[in-house]
């Protein structure tokens, strides 16, 4: 199976190193930065990156702009919103903006991983599709 | 303020009120009785004195008229007629009988010569040859030319007074023609006089002796003290107010008769002048009397009622002023819990994520291989539970705090009471404790958050079964309509609340409830929600024998804020 590319993004560095460590040890290939700018720069230079676990409370650029901007730039990354309990609205409004899920804060290392890979296949799902499509396309051109 | 002096205060404001009220009522009451009694007094004595004034001058016009009339009678009778016609004693006896026949009053004629020795006489006693030489009138007609003597009883006990003219005859020697005159009329004149109870009339001489017979024998000297001091208008009459020897105030109407030699005197006790004024006087302030007591009576009953009110006003208020300041302390309160779980909640995410990485270093680390490796595997679990644990706090206290994102609907609460008391029914099994409803069935559906409502139910209930504890006991919920609310009451058996504690219960993080086992915020969440909803929760509560919870509902909520 292809390596899972997974960005992490928290203004919280501990909790983006530790997670760093244990994502790395489930097998994932994992790059932590610490704002939403640092994020677009991140995903802008690695275009390998499959998914972004995305704080919604963050200084500066927050969670959910980060997101739009995300969105906007790179539609086909899927983010997964984390969030503490007072921000399960902003959450719920990510997820309409185009966020795959959400997960509150303190989060099972299970759960996240599970929710990872549920983004991972639908990304996987989604660009076969494309490439389907262009192949159709690109068949049909032959016809 | 302290209750004492808000009582003083408030006792202070009715006698405020009652005395501004009597005052407003009173002084133009008592001013309009005392300037009418005034006005009415000043005009009734000006009337009482007219009264007897006129009384008086008439009197003494008719008496004097009719002194002068005998008078002038007798004058004519001398002038037209010589001694030697007068000494002859038909001639007499003919005038006599004209006189009486026309006057009435004459009872005799007499002509004395000038020794005292009456030489004719007419009349009807046998007074010829009589000596007046030592009478009085006598000696005073003698040196005048008429004279009226003072009334006396005379030889036949009855009242009468003399006219004596005195007559010179051709050769130089005087002759007194004299008349003895019924006073019968005259008297009854002023014998008649009657004003009031006690006024009447009656003539004085100048020493004191009646002339006519007062009405009050009692009086009979009562009269000579005021009267003989002052002067006599001979002419006018003058009004004298003074106390008789009776103690009591009278008013007297003074005017002279004869020249002054008698008196003629209308008198009145004060008391029945005016006994009109006084009865008038009486009526007022007995009329000011029960005016001023029923003005001070419903002033008193109107600023007692009027301050009651006041009063509880002022205390509804205060307590809604306490009401508010306890949800003002709740909504802070919530709100530093809210700031200070989020807080909390990015560290101990950290926590539990370094714990969770070293369990995965041990499970896949082959280097420690000692008996510490349980030990360190049960020590990073206890620290993975006890941050799920804060965690459910945080949790909590987040959704104590948080803005409701719920979305509102008409609800049965019938229905839902039901669903939830199914919930519970579990865990009371537990405990031995029954749980029944009491449901009424009309209430109306309200408007409200399900799953909000269901919070605040199921934390009431789970309450209640707690408070009932292990050995058994009761748990009640009923519904009922009250007004613009539907009241849903939670009652249980079980150990009550201590009164200390009771203001308190709604308080965040307020337990009582082991470590561990409660974090204190669930009735502070049902009364976040409650409060939110426009609606009031409420508790009785009596130690030993149980505690309700009284959560009303508005049928028609709209939220607090938008």
């Amino acid at each position: 199976m292809i390596t899972t590319h997974v960005m992490l993004v928290d203004d919280e560095e501990p909790f983006v190193e530790t997670m760093t460590k244990r994502l790395t040890k489930k097998g994932l290939n994992v790059a932590g930065v610490f704002s939403g700018h640092e994020a677009l720069d991140k995903l802008a230079s690695n275009r390998m990156i499959d998914v972004v676990v995305l704080d919604v409370k963050m200084p500066g650029m927050d969670g959910l702009e980060a997101l739009q901007e995300i969105k906007k730039r790179f539609p086909l990354v899927e983010v997964i919103m984390l969030t503490g309990h007072a921000t399960v609205e902003s959450a719920i409004e990510g997820m309409r903006l185009g966020a795959f899920d959400y997960l509150m804060k303190p989060c099972e290392m299970d759960q996240l991983l599970s929710k990872i890979g549920e983004a991972k296949d639908k990304k996987r799902l989604h660009e076969e599709k494309i490439r389907d499509a262009k192949i159709r396309e690109l068949s049909s051109q032959f016809d | 303020m302290e209750p004492d002096k808000t009582r003083q205060y408030y006792r202070l404001l009715v006698r405020m009120i009652v005395i501004l009220m009597v005052c407003i009522s009173i002084i133009p009451l008592v001013s309009i009785g005392g300037v009418t009694i005034y006005h009415f007094s000043r005009s009734l004595k000006k009337s009482v004195v007219t009264h007897l004034e006129t009384i008086v001058w008439e009197h003494k016009i008719n008496i004097d008229t009719f002194l002068n009339e005998k008078l002038a009678n007798m004058q004519a009778l001398a002038d037209s007629s010589t001694i030697e016609q007068l000494l002859d004693n038909s001639f007499l006896r003919a005038r006599l009988d004209v006189f009486q026949e026309r006057y009435g009053e004459f009872v005799d004629l007499g002509v004395v010569d000038d020794t005292g020795h009456q030489r004719t006489y007419a009349g009807l006693f046998k007074l010829e040859d009589a000596m007046y030489s030592d009478a009085d009138w006598f000696k005073k007609a003698m040196m005048r030319e008429f004279f009226i003597s003072d009334v006396f009883l005379g030889l036949r006990g009855l009242p009468h007074f003399i006219i004596a003219i005195k007559v010179r005859d051709g050769g130089g020697r005087f002759w007194i023609l004299r008349s003895t005159i019924d006073i019968e009329e005259f008297t009854s004149l002023v014998e008649d006089v009657s004003i009031g109870k006690t006024g009447h009339a009656f003539i004085l001489n100048r020493n004191g002796y009646f002339q006519t017979k007062p009405r009050f024998k009692r009086q009979e000297l009562s009269f000579l003290s005021p009267i003989s001091d002052v002067v006599v208008p001979k002419t006018g009459v003058s009004i004298i107010e003074d106390e008789g020897e009776t103690g009591n105030k009278t008013i007297y109407a003074i005017s002279g008769l004869k020249d002054g030699e008698w008196i003629l005197v209308c008198q009145q006790d004060s008391a029945d002048a005016f006994s009109s004024l006084h009865q008038a006087r009486r009526l007022v302030v007995f009329i000011s009397l029960i005016t001023f007591v029923s003005v001070m009576v419903i002033s008193f009953f109107l600023a007692r009622r009027l301050v009651g009110r006041m009063e509880t006003a002022y205390l509804e208020r205060a307590k809604m002023h306490d009401q508010v300041i306890e949800a003002g302390k709740l909504a802070s309160i919530g709100e530093l819990a809210a700031g200070i779980a989020h807080e909390v909640n990015n560290p101990v995410a950290i926590m539990v994520e370094e714990a969770g990485w070293m369990e995965d270093l041990l499970e896949e680390d082959e280097i420690i291989k000692s008996d510490n490796r349980d030990e360190f595997q049960r020590a990073l679990a206890q620290i993975k539970a006890q941050g799920t644990r804060c965690k459910q706090i945080t949790h909590k206290l987040l959704s104590f705090a948080r803005k409701t994102d719920s979305k509102l609907s008409d609800l049965q609460l019938n229905d839902l009471i039901k669903e939830v008391v199914g919930l519970s029914r579990r865990t009371a099994r537990y405990s031995n404790t029954k749980i029944d409803t009491d449901l009424d069935l009309k209430i109306p559906p309200i408007t409200a958050s399900p799953s909000e409502v269901q919070q605040v139910l199921l934390n009431l209930i789970n309450n209640a079964i707690d408070a009932v504890g292990k050995d058994g006991g009761m748990v009640m919920v009923t519904t009922r309509s009250g007004g613009d609310y539907v009241v849903v009451d939670v009652s249980d058996t079980g150990c009550g609340i201590p009164e200390a504690q009771v203001q308190r219960i709604f308080d965040p993080f307020f337990t009582t409830k082991p470590v561990g086992q409660g974090t204190g915020l669930g009735l502070s969440i049902c009364y976040g929600i409650i409060d939110r909803m426009g609606g009031r929760i409420s508790v009785n509560s009596a130690v030993g024998k149980g505690t309700t919870f009284h959560v009303r509902f508005p049928v028609h909520t709209g939220e607090k804020e938008a």
